[in-house]
């Protein structure tokens, strides 16, 4: 349902400014708190770092942060190479990997949220519950009913191409949490990444299944609360474009019925 | 979830309230607001075209209404709206077929369609001024 704002309990409050370390390149952080433990709002905490001492990424200045001033800073983190999708959050406004993101490439303060729209189970950290049950919804893997070959699924040079530009999603969810719709509607549409996936295994040659995946999106919500605001295809961080998938999908659905 | 104790009190992560602006997003807002001015819109037009079944009298109430400043200034809203929408729509024609979903054609496609947008709205004004 469209609510514009936050509920009461959700609503962030002003909130520690932590002592400023010393350096002269310092470079101001404003980060998203909420700790489940102590029964208060989320609040925004201002750290500085000195970027003489600090790593070039969004993702080097939050980890100093938490070996430096605030072990208690928390947030998801793993390859530090955009492809564990695990520091997906809302770095000055749009939601990226903390680690592909370069500090240089924000003016001003750094406002660090967790992805929007979500639960949060503290601080950065959303809850992705979901999310990833929706990705299952799709069923995304092989279905076939020809006997299995002897050897591996066979797959032409051409057919294979098609799956590019897909498969590099890492499912970090940045574009799905960027979706207007799927910030209103996200208990019943699938959202740009789980739809990207769906046209992933819709497009894979080797897939038998295809009509059944079809008729498993068509539905008023699932698929069809994409309205082409093309918030996703801009977050993505790995450059794909889930807006362009969801509309081969509306297109396979046209087709299918001439 | 519910009923899980802390899971309970989980607040919502800001959305709105601190997602940046863009222009593709505001374009698509933007659609909306147009195409709900269309149903007041199409209210106008109805009411001109009853009265003018309802007799000579009530005409020129309507239409002495809709001639005045104010009239015109609603009207000239009214085609605004309605071309907006029409552009947008076009674009989402395009979209329909797979094709400019290409960041740079999007980005083209929300910086045209406002502009294409207003310069039909006076075109179509001042044609209507000068055939009046």
């Amino acid at each position: 349902m469209v609510e514009f704002t936050l509920p009461k309990n959700s609503q962030v409050q002003p909130g520690k400014a932590w002592p400023k370390p010393d350096g002269k390149r310092l470079k101001e952080f404003r980060v998203y708190r909420w700790n489940p433990d102590d029964g208060s709002n989320p609040q925004l905490d201002t750290y500085h770092v000195d970027l003489d001492e600090c790593g070039p990424m969004i993702l080097d200045a939050i980890i100093k942060i938490k070996n430096e001033q605030d072990p208690t800073l928390t947030f998801r983190r793993s390859c530090r190479e955009g492809i564990c999708g695990s520091c997906a959050m809302n770095i000055d406004g749009t939601n990226t990997l903390a680690c592909t993101k370069g500090i240089d490439e924000v003016d001003g303060p750094v406002k660090i949220y967790p992805l929007p729209h979500m639960p949060v189970v503290k601080d950065l950290v959303p809850d992705m519950t979901r999310f990833y049950a929706q990705h299952r919804s799709i069923e995304p893997w092989l279905k076939t009913l020809s006997p299995q070959p002897t050897r591996e699924w066979a797959q032409s040079k051409d057919d294979r191409e098609k799956l590019d530009g897909l498969y590099e999603c890492i499912l970090c969810a940045c574009c799905s949490t960027s979706c207007p719709s799927y910030w209103w509607n996200g208990d019943r549409y699938l959202g740009p990444a789980i739809l990207l996936q769906a046209y992933r295994w819709l497009i894979d040659s080797r897939d038998e299944a295809t009509g059944e995946r079809l008729d498993n999106l068509e539905d008023p919500f699932r698929l069809y609360r994409c309205h082409t605001i093309m918030n996703c295809s801009k977050a993505c961080p790995k450059g794909l474009n889930p807006a362009k998938a969801i509309a081969e999908i509306k297109k396979m659905m046209v087709e299918r019925r001439v | 979830m519910a009923g899980t104790g802390a899971s309970d009190r989980r607040p919502l992560s800001p959305h709105l309230q601190v997602y940046k602006p863009m222009l593709s997003m505001m374009m698509s807002i933007i659609h909306r607001v147009t195409g709900a001015a269309l149903y007041f819109g199409t209210f106008l037009l109805v009411w001109w075209l009853v009265a003018a079944a309802a007799g000579p009298e009530y005409f020129d109430f309507v239409n002495g209404l809709y001639g005045s400043w104010f009239g015109r200034i609603i009207l000239f809203g009214y085609t605004w709206a309605l071309l907006h929408h029409m552009i947008g729509g076009i674009r989402h024609f395009i979209w329909d077929t797979g094709r400019g979903f290409e960041l740079e054609t999007v980005e083209w496609m929300s910086k045209a369609a406002p502009v294409a947008s207003v310069a039909l709205t006076v075109a179509v004004w001042i044609i209507a001024y000068i055939v009046r």
